[in-house]
């Protein structure tokens, strides 16, 4: 392998959702969980669950299956924690995952405009192509309040 | 080579918090901000029906002097299955008077933990922060999140207008007399 090729290579997580594998740059990962206790309260934000408590910190669980796949699945095998940016800063955001995680090495291909917003790019890997994940996009933030208030507020195109 | 002397760590913050349960669910409010926890039948004979248009959490107000103090429903507040509320935290500079299932207990909270920015909506006003007690998380409510600038207004023209009503009837039965 040249120096060159190396270079290209990047870190990813490989997570199942159902019978679907997604991707997700391994430096947005933090670690890994068993499936702990969801602590419920009242909210308003959809696809959030809930908050686990880890190592002190209390999470926010985002179930991004039905956006993914169309539908809920409601078994899990592991929590995949990730870091979630919002401007300069970084939390946790715990992914419910239903099958085991791999890290792989491979290279991207960046996402193209016609691609939907939550995918970051492509890659290869064991005669699969799979999709790698924006994060930002499949998990709720405040960006995507002023995106939906935007949409409020956008006239209506009439024929 | 000298090495950087550690920060103290400095003394963990305390504040005294009650936990109480709104249709189950349990919550936590500052101590300092509940001015006064009164029965519900306490109120009965002292408020008033009030209606708001798209304002179902509030039917109530209180009187006390020049003040109004508007009674939410906990329950219909944060979208829980209806509960009849046992009791009211009178809300310390504020308008509402909070209706509740019970206080669960008294405790001390040494650390909140800002609401995570997943968190996006409506919430973001209801709640201080989040806290872990006993290997629980419980939000902490935001004295002043029960009621809008907006929905204060709405309430505000419902009285007037009740106002309005009402002298005119108390002028008509007089004027029957």
């Amino acid at each position: 392998m040249t120096v060159s090729t190396e270079l290209e290579l990047q870190s990813f997580v490989l997570l199942r959702l159902g019978e679907r594998r997604f991707a997700v740059s391994a430096n947005q990962i933090a670690e890994l969980v068993a499936p702990s206790r969801v602590f419920r309260f009242p909210h308003r934000t959809p696809k959030l669950e809930g908050v686990i408590l880890r190592r002190g910190r209390i999470v926010p669980v985002c179930d991004v299956s039905e956006m993914l796949l169309g539908k809920r699945l409601t078994s899990r095998r592991f929590y995949l924690i990730a870091v979630r940016k919002y401007g300069a800063q970084r939390e946790w955001v715990a992914v419910p995952v239903t099958g085991e995680c791999e890290l792989i090495k491979a290279e991207m291909m960046a996402a193209v405009e016609s691609d939907a917003p939550h995918v970051a790019g492509w890659l290869s890997h064991d005669g699969d192509v799979i999709e790698v994940l924006n994060l930002d996009a499949i998990t709720p933030g405040p960006e995507q309040l002023l995106a939906e208030a935007a949409a409020r507020q956008r006239p209506e195109v009439r024929p | 080579m000298r090495l950087a002397t550690p920060a103290k760590a400095s003394p963990a913050k305390t504040e005294q918090i009650i936990l109480f349960r709104v249709s189950g669910q349990l919550f936590a409010i500052s101590s300092s901000s509940v001015q006064e926890v009164r029965s519900a039948d306490s109120m009965s004979g002292g408020a008033t029906e009030i209606s708001a248009p798209g304002l179902r959490k509030v039917r109530h107000v209180l009187r006390r002097g020049d003040r109004s103090l508007f009674i939410v429903n906990g329950a219909m507040h944060f979208g829980l299955h209806a509960a009849e509320g046992a009791q009211l935290f009178v809300l310390r500079k504020t308008r509402t008077a909070l209706l509740i299932d019970g206080i669960e207990k008294m405790t001390t909270m040494t650390q909140l933990q800002a609401l995570p920015l997943s968190f996006c909506h409506e919430e973001r006003q209801w709640y201080r922060g989040l806290t872990a007690l006993d290997q629980t998380v419980v939000p902490v409510v935001h004295p002043e999140g029960f009621l809008s600038p907006q929905e204060l207004a709405l309430l505000d023209a419902a009285l007037l207008q009740a106002d309005k009503t009402e002298s005119e009837n108390l002028e008509r039965t007089s004027a029957g007399q």
